[in-house]
């Protein structure tokens, strides 16, 4: 009986490749994340460059509107220092209001300020777009299948259409994309940031860092969890090795064995 | 029940104990005769309370932070994860805390098929236990729904449609569900209110299972009736409970590694994404441990015969102990019903699997073949096997060999043999 169970998990097994074989499963382009494994941690760097990338590229826009300024000074994070954070937050524009005469006004932004939006609305934005919505970035890795890894892979998935497909105004070729067409062009060029810590402005590692920052945006507690995931497995392990010895000894006391 | 009267030592506790026999209780609790070769696979009782209330606790911390309105559910969840001090953590225990509590549900109720333990005298243990596993279902769809992700609502739009499949009054009953014309805010907050109140009622009816347990006390591997008190029981403290307290430290261990490493693995990515009534997700599938009724859903033609057909499959499990013809209870010294029991086990994740694939093709006669068999399985191999299975000599007690034998116990023991 064990065999024919053993039979049909292969036959599962097979028939599950087959069917990702002909559905054209793409493998994903892979790199070195250092967010994976039990004790996976963002690198610091790459955070603050690929939050340089976002907002001087993707927040055109992509909005993120369930992360605030003071977010990018906290632990686990960017860690900017406070007064950087602070900068940051001030050289953005934030509409506030209504004041004592009910006129809405811009102040500079404070840490408690969330990021500000590249719209006003959805509509708005689907106009300058050409019609498609530009999703929010804030969960964005965690909403696509694929995580970090598809998302690096379609920022360096552009490519010209092969013979025989074509594509309407403002539609681009990425064959990482589900059904390859994307309303929104390759948004890196090398060298389109200039990054103040001398890293070359790769497109493959501006991809990277900005993938990295837009991880940390979608589980901004990752570093506390594997942490606090290292300790819990460890101590259940110990606990868990002394219960079983317990039990040996209570259960000695009968001739039945556990 | 315990055979000797207990009377506490001290005045006060007989003062007390005399009014509200809650001490008596104890003591029944703690000396309840359990017998002493019950495997790894009885451990899931304990581990399945340790679930609920996990879901229990976690549940209500979840509620003082969350949103019912389809305009803020999915921003309070992340206002949970980013802000609430470990809201991440108590999120992500909640969430993985349903699928835990299905697979410990499904080894439980496949454990007492493989050892007949809804048999005479236990049917109404059985039955009350198919009652909690339907609520369940319930409260983890409602639940699934809360966050509002595309994945809750189109999942709470199809699930919620199949009542459409009632003939003449269907239409009627759905937007009486929704309390509207599509699934919209009035769905959202009555999902929230009844998956608030469903937990306490699966609480309830768990107190009535341990209850209607501990009336003719449990099963065992050989699925004899055992004498009790005896050589062949173990008084519930220390021996279960320290057994009980390893096996749930190690589904611990496995809880913890997908709660801290791989929070999102057994979700929908499209669940992250704000419910949008315009966009329709390509697969719309639900969770895993509803798959392998999706799939007999699916391989129905018909829609009102579909929703019949996945309805039966699950109260199908009510009637068993009537189904199931045979005296004996353990597969143990069924060999023929352990064949089928493995058939049975391979045809339901067969079923779970096809859930998850699109209904078409290959994919689809699979899945009509594993339904059928499902239902065979229960209606005709089952009460058919009773009569002409050719059972083994069963032991006369756990201690005891078989009349004229070496002694079986082993055998029954060994987990080989549940394997085998």
């Amino acid at each position: 009986m064990k065999n024919l169970l053993r039979i049909l998990l292969v036959f599962i097994f097979t028939l599950n490749t087959n069917n990702l074989s002909s559905a054209e499963k793409i493998e994903y382009l892979e790199t070195d994340w250092s967010f994976k494994g039990l004790f996976g941690k963002f690198d610091r760097s790459a955070l603050q460059r690929g939050y340089q990338v976002y907002t001087e590229v993707c927040s055109s826009c992509h909005s993120m509107k369930y992360l605030s300024y003071r977010n990018l000074a906290e632990k686990g994070g960017p860690e900017f220092s406070e007064e950087e954070a602070k900068a940051i937050a001030a050289s953005f524009e934030v509409k506030d209001g209504p004041n004592a005469d009910g006129d809405m006004f811009f102040r500079p932004g404070k840490l408690s300020d969330k990021f500000i939006m590249p719209y006003e609305n959805v509509e708005a934005a689907k106009a300058a777009n050409g019609g498609a919505y530009p999703p929010d970035m804030s969960v964005l890795i965690k909403a696509r299948s694929g995580g970090a890894d598809y998302i690096y892979s379609l920022l360096l998935g552009y490519e010209d259409p092969p013979i025989g497909v074509n594509l309407d105004d403002g539609v681009y070729y990425n064959k990482y994309m589900y059904g390859n067409q994307i309303k929104m062009s390759s948004p890196l060029t090398d060298g389109i940031v200039e990054y103040s810590d001398g890293t070359e402005a790769s497109i493959q590692q501006m991809s990277k860092d900005v993938t990295t920052f837009l991880m940390w945006a979608a589980e901004p507690h990752l570093e506390a969890r594997h942490q606090m995931g290292f300790k819990a497995i460890v101590y259940l392990i110990i606990l868990t090795t002394l219960v079983y010895f317990s039990m040996k000894k209570i259960w000695s006391r009968i001739e039945t064995e556990v | 029940m315990s055979d000797h009267e207990y009377t506490p030592k001290s005045k006060a506790g007989k003062w007390f104990n005399d009014r509200l026999p809650l001490l008596t209780l104890a003591n029944h609790l703690t000396d309840y005769p359990t017998p002493k070769n019950l495997n790894y696979w009885w451990t899931f009782g304990g581990i399945l309370t340790f679930c609920l209330i996990t879901q229990i606790i976690t549940g209500l911390t979840l509620a003082m932070h969350y949103i019912a309105h389809a305009d803020m559910a999915f921003d309070s969840v992340e206002h949970i994860m980013r802000d609430v001090n470990y809201g991440w953590l108590i999120r992500y225990i909640h969430a993985n805390g349903a699928s835990m509590f299905f697979l410990a549900v499904y080894i439980h109720i496949f454990r007492s098929l493989f050892y007949g333990s809804y048999k005479a005298p236990r049917e109404i243990i059985w039955i009350i236990g198919i009652v909690i596993y339907l609520l369940m279902m319930a409260a983890a769809f409602m639940g699934y729904v809360l966050p509002w992700g595309q994945m809750s609502f189109w999942g709470a739009t199809v699930i919620t449609n199949l009542f459409s499949a009632i003939p003449l009054v269907g239409e009627g009953i759905v937007t009486w569900l929704w309390g509207g014309y599509s699934v919209d805010n009035p769905t959202l907050t009555r999902f929230f209110t009844l998956h608030y109140l469903i937990p306490f009622l699966i609480l309830g009816l768990v107190v009535l299972h341990i209850w209607a347990l501990h009336v003719p006390g449990n099963n065992n591997p050989i699925g004899i009736d055992v004498k009790k008190p005896s050589k062949d029981t173990v008084p519930f403290h220390p021996y279960i409970v320290i057994k009980d307290g390893f096996a749930l430290l190690m589904f611990m261990i496995v809880f913890a590694f997908f709660v801290f490493y791989t929070p999102n693995i057994l979700g929908h990515a499209d669940n992250y994404i704000e419910a949008n009534p315009l966009v329709t997700p390509a697969h719309i599938v639900p969770e895993w441990y509803l798959l392998p009724f999706y799939a007999i859903l699916r391989s129905v033609p018909d829609k009102l015969l579909g929703v019949i057909a996945m309805l039966s499959a699950i109260f199908i499990l009510a009637a068993l102990p009537w189904l199931d013809t045979s005296k004996i209870r353990s597969a143990v010294f069924r060999p023929l019903y352990k064949q089928f029991y493995w058939i049975l086990v391979a045809d339901v994740l067969v079923l779970g699997y096809m859930g998850a694939m699109p209904a078409e093709g290959l994919y689809l006669l699979i899945a009509r073949v594993a339904t059928a068999y499902y239902f065979l399985h229960f209606l005709v191999i089952l009460p058919v096997l009773g009569f002409k299975e050719k059972t083994l000599p069963i032991p006369l007690s756990i201690t005891e060999p078989v009349l004229g034998g070496t002694p079986n116990l082993a055998a029954a023991k060994n987990k080989e043999s549940f394997k085998a």
